[in-house]
């Protein structure tokens, strides 16, 4: 029986029934159970179209099962559960039913077989998320969230501009592979890379996330950039532009995350970077590539849930997320510190931990592949991954100065999500082959081969030792209270003074106008009212005499025109 | 079933149906005003009538829905001498509307008959209501031209009575069912005159009969008279722009109940006549019946939708504000009508039942909040949205509906509507489809508005249960027929088609029925 139910709408009724379930235990097993049941539903599902619906005249596609999109729906699932889990003490219902669909709009749109099944779903995501930026219900949450709608929403609306264009052009909506080139297509490219936050487009995603409130940004770093991670591997896998867009990807996020002070956002531009390693897996595109891809979307899942997690911890706690507040956390926080490394260990490829497994896959595709400089790219952003995420996280929250602030341990229920994840994150980088055995393609690769280990492990070594280096002689950026400009200074800035100015002209040429146009109207109204209004001509109760001429008149017309014709 | 010929002479009640959609309420009808009103048993055994009835049409439209027609031979006379009742898709599914909507109103009208019709009239009351509705599920089903207009008599004089029984609550019923009595009389008279003229010339009164007699007579004036005499009697009691004087005042005079019925039923009947002589007895190919349409129906469809849609934005009267909103509804099924596509004609068909439902809604909601309220002007009904959440959200429904918004059934049947006008290159006018539609926005906004946006007028209790109910039930149709359209869809389609393939002619002479495929029965 649950074969028959596309696994979106399982989330859509735990939303519903999360709002009918009092708050408390019931409602927060609730939350954890069903994604559960649905991850187990995913696993077992048979591949194949499974849900096809007309809608319209359009056939639609609602469960399209195949091994690349039940890998996504898979972790898509497990993630809701763990981040449900985490999320145990919460009594917010707008959280609690905004999370679900959120969720379900996410996995409708892995499994949407369909561009305009995907619309519908990806419009979802957008609208469902945002109210876990505002739920922190702070003016500032407010103004975020809106900036992260209109970006979230102006996707969906290039998208579906995207997908009439190429219908039209066609004449089919189904959602495979295409090739850029019509404006269309290109529509659709551009639609996905506002949610892959391409280079230039990323600004919503490090606006956004640390704005969220704490569990929201657990859920949040899952499902939308994985989505459009998800879309492009499914429809522009192998197109060449996105190895470079993806190495730019890893790059310059780095810089930023490097300075920057606020933990939550430290660790977006980070998701950033690692989205830059599947854009290269995707741009390449051979099935290994894809492979990569997947296999690091699925773990990159994880550990980044993990690291939002102890750092949201943290914040649970001590109310702050900034380096430079934060700092010697490990006494009283042991195991969120101990979970805080493992997925800090996980980002940075530590060999056995779950990164090195997924991202050995991309790296060395790239270099099969002949891309000397893309593969030059991503080694250095390796380095870069372990400075930002592997080490600034953990050792500005738990270890360096002591910041004198004395938290108890994180919460039970938070722990357990934590251990949880934290397991899987080992579990995936000792046995890898539970992992590439879901993969879309046949896996034939060791990652545990001598050369691999020892250069990683070079690798971050001497990461390590240029961290220690700079740290020790002072030359390693300060965590200081600050505010980093990147390019989205061109729209919370630049744009609205622009916009200002340009306004008041207006304002002034409208004010001039309107007084002009409010007197026409309002004489057209009042006409109207004349005529059709409760006195008027028009609604007047009529004699019955009136009316019988009427029917004589209607009667001679209609022969008039019946006979002169 | 309906593929295959049953020839022998099977007397199984199943293929007795046909009759028994009419024989349960006619003689439920005297029944009712022998028993007497005492204790609900009238009211009782009106509502078991309207749910054998629907029943009966569900299966009817079961049978016929995918193409074929029913032909029943009254008293085992063949046509075109016996009088025959033929059902295909566009009457089946029209009777299926009928029958449904009365057997959603009946359990609203029993609290609202109780207040608002004085308790010695209450069986009359029922006796009349049940008349007239096998009346207009007579017009229906009947395929004998004369008989149309008997039916027609029988629900209009009823309709009348039932009109006149909110004397009770406001004297002015009696004006309004007065002159409704003399337009409507006019009207049949009209409708009579056409059919006396089409007997003249073809001396057959069956509509297949009279479909192949025509046919190659259409140069005849007499016949072309007839035609006119047709559509303007029948005009009238569609409501046609300009002839729809008399629709305002019964619609806002009438019981809360009757309203609600005769807003979602009798229109629509009489729209289907009107289709079923355009298009089976009469054929579209007549150039004269091509220029009625273009040059007359058409141009006062459009009248039609705008100036009563602006009528009803002034309006200070909810309930007649929704009676003039009927009068523009009505326009956009003449719109399809005048298409002269299948497209347009399944607009029609479908437009014809999506609103039926949507007024279902909506009159039985103004019933509710008049019961609570005491009257159904805005100054009365102001802020009622709080005291009566239930109702106040279903008519929210109703109205979303109305105006057409996607997921509602009004949407549905505007969807296809604007689709037809593009088929045949009509532009100009699907802008005015969608135009007229933001008229509606406003005036469902009034009452909107007045139901959440002001402080209530007075403290009230929610409608009875009894009323809440079948609200509920029309306003969650209304939903449920905006998202699944696979039955209202097929049956417009198959309607629109059957209509366009003219008329099947004669049926089969066999003694009790046959069960016949469109386009076999010809030849």
């Amino acid at each position: 029986m649950l074969e028959s139910i596309p696994t979106a709408f399982l989330f859509f009724a735990m939303g519903l029934l999360a709002m009918a379930v009092p708050k408390g235990a019931a409602r927060s097993a609730l939350l954890v159970v069903i994604p559960l049941i649905a991850a187990w539903q995913v696993w077992t599902l048979p591949e194949g179209n499974l849900a096809p619906v007309t809608f319209f005249g359009l056939d639609l596609e609602l469960m399209r099962v195949d091994r690349l999109s039940r890998v996504f729906g898979l972790i898509f699932c497990l993630i809701a559960a763990l981040g449900n889990l985490y999320a145990w003490h919460l009594k917010d219902t707008v959280q609690q039913v905004a999370a679900p669909l959120y969720a379900g709009s996410a996995i409708g749109a892995v499994f949407a077989g369909d561009l305009v099944t995907l619309f519908f779903y990806w419009e979802g995501t957008a609208i469902a998320s945002v109210f876990l930026i505002w739920a922190r219900r702070t003016l500032g949450a407010y103004n975020t969230g809106l900036r992260y709608l209109i970006i979230q929403v102006g996707s969906g609306v290039i998208l579906m501009a995207g997908i009439a264009l190429l219908y039209a052009e066609t004449g089919s909506i189904a959602f495979d592979r295409m090739t850029l080139g019509s404006l269309g297509t290109w529509c659709i490219f551009f639609a996905f890379g506002i949610k892959c936050a391409f280079p230039l487009l990323h600004n919503w995603l490090q606006d956004a996330y640390p704005a969220a409130t704490i569990t929201g940004t657990v859920v949040l770093s899952a499902f939308t950039t994985k989505l459009a991670v998800y879309a492009l591997a499914r429809g522009f896998a192998g197109t060449e532009i996105l190895i470079y867009i993806g190495a730019i990807m890893t790059l310059f996020p780095i810089f930023f995350a490097e300075i920057e002070n606020d933990m939550r956002r430290v660790l977006s531009y980070s998701l950033n970077n690692q989205l830059g390693f599947m854009v290269v897996g995707i741009g390449v595109g051979s099935e290994m590539a894809l492979n990569g891809t997947a296999a690091h979307a699925f773990v990159h899942i994880l550990y980044k849930a993990l690291l939002f997690m102890s750092v949201g911890a943290v914040l649970y706690r001590t109310g702050k997320v900034k380096a430079s507040e934060l700092g010697g956390l490990y006494r009283t926080m042991p195991l969120t510190a101990t979970f805080c490394l493992v997925g800090a260990a996980s980002i940075s490829a530590f060999p056995l931990f779950s990164g090195f497994i997924a991202k050995a896959l991309i790296l060395d595709q790239a270099a099969a592949h002949h891309h000397a400089i893309v593969w030059g790219a991503l080694v250095f952003a390796s380095a870069g991954v372990l400075s930002h995420s592997g080490i600034k996280i953990p050792f500005f929250t738990f270890f360096a100065h002591d910041s004198g602030m004395r938290p108890k341990e994180a919460p039970t229920h938070m722990l357990i999500a934590m251990g949880i994840t934290a397991f899987l994150c080992i579990f995936i980088g000792v046995f890898p082959g539970t992992l590439y055995a879901i993969l879309p393609y046949e896996v034939d690769y060791h990652p545990y081969t001598a050369a691999h280990v020892v250069g990683q492990l070079l690798l971050l070594c001497f990461a390590l030792l240029a961290f220690g280096v700079l740290y020790r002689t002072g030359r390693h950026p300060a965590e200081i209270r600050c505010i980093n400009v990147d390019s989205d200074v061109i729209y919370r800035k630049a744009a609205p003074s622009v916009v200002h100015i340009a306004a008041r002209a207006i304002s002034a040429i409208w004010q001039a106008h309107a007084g002009f146009w409010m007197r026409k109207t309002d004489l057209v109204l009042r006409g109207l009212y004349a005529s059709h209004g409760p006195e008027g001509r028009m609604a007047r109760v009529w004699p019955t005499g009136a009316m019988v001429l009427w029917i004589a008149i209607l009667l001679g017309v209609t022969l008039a025109v019946i006979f002169v014709t | 079933m309906a593929t295959e010929s049953v020839h022998d002479v099977a007397l199984t009640l199943h293929d007795q149906l046909p009759i028994l959609q009419l024989v349960v309420p006619f003689l439920a009808a005297p029944l009712v005003m022998v028993v007497g009103a005492g204790r609900g048993v009238a009211w009782l055994i009106a509502f078991l009538a309207s749910l054998a009835a629907f029943a009966i049409s569900a299966l009817l439209l079961a049978q016929v829905i995918d193409g074929g027609f029913l032909s029943y031979q009254i008293g085992g006379w063949a046509p075109p001498l016996g009088i025959e009742y033929r059902i295909d898709a566009v009457n089946a599914f029209l009777l299926f509307l009928i029958s449904g909507v009365s057997t959603l109103v009946l359990p609203f009208a029993y609290e609202s008959v109780k207040a608002e019709i004085a308790e010695r009239n209450q069986a009359l009351f029922y006796t009349c209501y049940l008349l007239c509705f096998a009346g207009l599920l007579g017009v229906t089903i009947t395929g004998d031209a004369f008989n149309v207009f008997v039916f027609l008599e029988i629900s209009s004089l009823s309709t009348y009575a039932i009109i006149a029984a909110g004397a009770d609550r406001d004297r002015r019923a009696l004006t309004a069912a007065y002159d409704y009595l003399v337009m409507g009389t006019i009207g049949a008279t009209f409708f009579v005159i056409g059919l006396g003229l089409l007997y003249m010339m073809t001396g057959t009164l069956n509509m297949g009969d009279l479909a192949d007699r025509i046919a190659p007579q259409t140069d005849n004036r007499t016949i072309q008279a007839a035609f006119a005499f047709i559509v303007v009697g029948m005009g009238l009691k569609i409501a046609i722009y300009p002839l729809h004087l008399w629709l305002p005042n019964a619609y806002t005079y009438a019981p809360s109940a009757v309203t609600a019925f005769l807003a979602a039923t009798a229109t629509k009947v009489a729209v289907y006549v009107l289709l079923r002589f355009s298009f089976s007895v009469f054929s579209p190919g007549f150039a004269f019946e091509n220029y009625t349409y273009e040059l007359i129906i058409l141009p006062f469809a459009i009248l039609a939708m705008f100036a009563a849609s602006f009528i009803a934005i002034f309006q200070t009267d909810l309930k007649r504000m929704l009676a003039y909103s009927s009068i523009a509804q009505i326009g956009y099924m003449l719109l399809g009508l005048s298409l002269m596509n299948a497209s347009g004609l399944a607009a029609t068909m479908v437009h014809l039942f999506n609103h039926g439902i949507t007024k279902a809604v909506l009159f039985m909601g103004v019933g509710a909040l008049t019961l609570r309220a005491g009257s159904s002007f805005y100054a009365s009904i102001r802020g009622m949205g709080r005291a009566m959440p239930l109702t106040a959200a279903a008519m929210v429904v109703g109205g979303l509906s109305l105006i057409g918004v996607p997921g509602t059934a009004g949407f549905i049947s505007k969807w296809v509507l604007v689709q037809a006008a593009f088929e045949k290159g009509w532009w100009p006018v699907a802008f005015l489809i969608v135009l007229s539609s933001l008229l509606a926005v406003v005036y469902v906004w009034r009452f909107v508005e007045t139901l959440y946006l002001h402080e209530p007028a007075r403290d009230a209790a929610e409608a009875p249960l009894t009323m809440v109910v079948p609200i509920w039930i029309t306003a969650l149709a209304c939903v449920w027929f905006g998202i699944n359209t696979d039955i209202t869809m097929t049956a417009a389609n198959t309607a629109a088609e059957t209509l366009l393939s003219g008329s099947t002619g004669l049926a089969e002479p066999s003694p009790w029925t046959s069960a016949l495929p469109a386009g076999e029965a010809s030849h």
